[in-house]
């Protein structure tokens, strides 16, 4: 297996607040890894990191076969290999649903009108919102929000899917449509980087799990260490969450 | 009419029409130099916008009235005299063009910078997130602010009766000075400025409606 995503001793820095002080992760193309931590753990920068919305200051990271330490990648073209999905959706809200999908297929990758409608039907109905083509985002419950949300970025058929905390802004009774989402997936091997709080569904699903401390990777490995940590972190951290 | 002869009346309806006019001249000009400082007070270039934001605290700091002068002795003294209609909207631009350039800087941050990360997430072009995700929202939060400085505008254009032009204050008064009724004239005056304006107030909030966000309340 190769890597799709490598960090490698990578900082970074807010002013003089260093949030990444050295991380070292290797994700394999198709699995789903799981980054957790208390917030202010960094786990979310580095989520951030991966399709260039934050810029790292050192070390190196390669995704889908660009380093992103150098200056000179194409920045549009990895954010077309990589996907994200936020805590708050981050819909467009002056269009509808079916628009929200399109927009980026017709005006990024210069599907016609037809092409672009019918690719958004298809992942709608993946996500199980046939019915709500015409709907605008407010029309929506919140969960309903998150899988247009998950359906605008697969659309783009992304090689890796970044998602940042998707569920935690959600009513619990919510936020089980949205998992079952990301596990039908993970069942077709889509490469994922979750950030969660959920660490059942984490157990679950990943593949890898990271749990990040003050910056760093504090203990990694397959999901059995959740439920054998090596560190007292890791320990308090699942005790605490659960 | 009124204790008014017909060409009083005229007169004063004809000041109105060059109040509407002069209000339109301002008023487009005004977004027309205003959209390119907006545009420079929300640049990421740090000279781009302390150049449009120093061009905005100078002119905040000058009264209308002084505007107008400047503008028309300003050009009289490159050897051009303009008209006065042609200084007073000069004048009215430049002097709304700042006031909207900040209105709509503040709707442009308004728009969550969530809505930029996910349109970048989306590999969108600088232009695209502009025009068709951050302008379309950024133009439903700028209607009614907008339309309320355009009522301003209007009831501003009277300064440019330190010009010596026609328009309704100016015509008011000129009327006034044959017929010495202060009271009744410049409520007629008052009267039309405000049947100008209402239908501008409604239209404000017809058009909130019309640009209306779907589902949001």
């Amino acid at each position: 297996m190769t890597a799709i995503v490598e960090f490698n001793d990578v900082h970074k820095q807010f002013g003089s607040l260093e949030v990444l002080k050295g991380i070292s992760i290797s994700i394999e193309e198709g699995s789903v890894v799981s980054l957790l931590g208390r917030s202010g753990s960094g786990k979310s920068t580095a989520l951030r990191c991966i399709n260039g919305l934050e810029r790292i200051n050192s070390g190196s990271l390669a995704v889908c076969g660009r380093e992103l330490s150098k200056m000179d990648f194409d920045l549009r073209a990895l954010r077309q290999d990589v996907g994200i999905v936020f805590q708050s959706y981050n819909l467009f809200p002056h269009l509808t649903v079916q628009q929200n999908v399109m927009l980026a297929l017709t005006r990024v990758r210069k599907f016609s009108k037809q092409q672009a409608a019918s690719v958004a039907e298809s992942v709608l109905g993946r996500v199980g919102l046939s019915d709500k083509l015409a709907s605008y985002p407010q029309q929506l419950s919140g969960g309903q929000q998150q899988r247009v949300a998950i359906a605008r970025s697969l659309a783009m058929q992304p090689r890796v899917l970044l998602l940042d905390e998707v569920t935690s802004a959600l009513d619990p009774e919510l936020t089980g449509e949205v998992l079952r989402v990301i596990e039908s997936l993970a069942r077709e091997r889509m490469t994922m980087v979750l950030v969660t709080h959920e660490i059942g569904f984490a157990r679950k699903i990943a593949n890898q799990v990271v749990f990040m401390h003050q910056g760093k990777v504090w203990e990694s490995g397959a999901a059995s260490i959740l439920s054998n940590p090596g560190t007292r972190e890791l320990k308090q951290f699942v005790e605490s969450e659960l | 009419m009124l204790g008014l002869t017909t060409q009083q009346a005229a007169f004063i309806l004809q000041g109105a029409g060059w109040t509407i006019l002069l209000s339109l001249l301002g008023f487009i000009g005004g977004c027309l130099v205003g959209i390119p400082l907006t545009l420079g007070l929300t640049a990421k270039t740090a000279a781009a916008r302390s150049l449009s934001s120093l061009f905005i605290n100078t002119v905040q700091g000058i009264p209308l009235p002084i505007l107008m002068f400047a503008v028309y002795f300003g050009a009289g003294a490159t050897g051009y005299n303009p008209p006065t209609l042609i200084a007073a909207g000069l004048a009215m631009t430049i002097y709304s063009a700042v006031f909207l350039a900040e209105i709509w800087k503040g709707c442009v941050r308004a728009v969550p910078k969530t809505q930029w990360e996910a349109a970048e997430g989306l590999a969108f072009s600088r232009f695209d997130i502009w025009w068709l995700i951050i302008l379309p929202q950024a133009v439903q939060i700028a209607t009614p602010p907008t339309i309320g400085f355009f009522v301003q505008m209007v009831k501003n254009t009277s300064y440019a009766v330190v010009l010596a032009f026609a328009e309704l204050t100016y015509s008011a008064r000129a009327v006034n000075n044959t017929n010495n009724e202060p009271f009744l004239i410049f409520t007629i005056a008052g009267v039309i400025y405000f049947l100008i304006c209402y239908p501008l107030s409604n239209l404000s909030k017809r058009l909130e409606r019309a640009v209306a966000i779907k589902g949001r309340t």
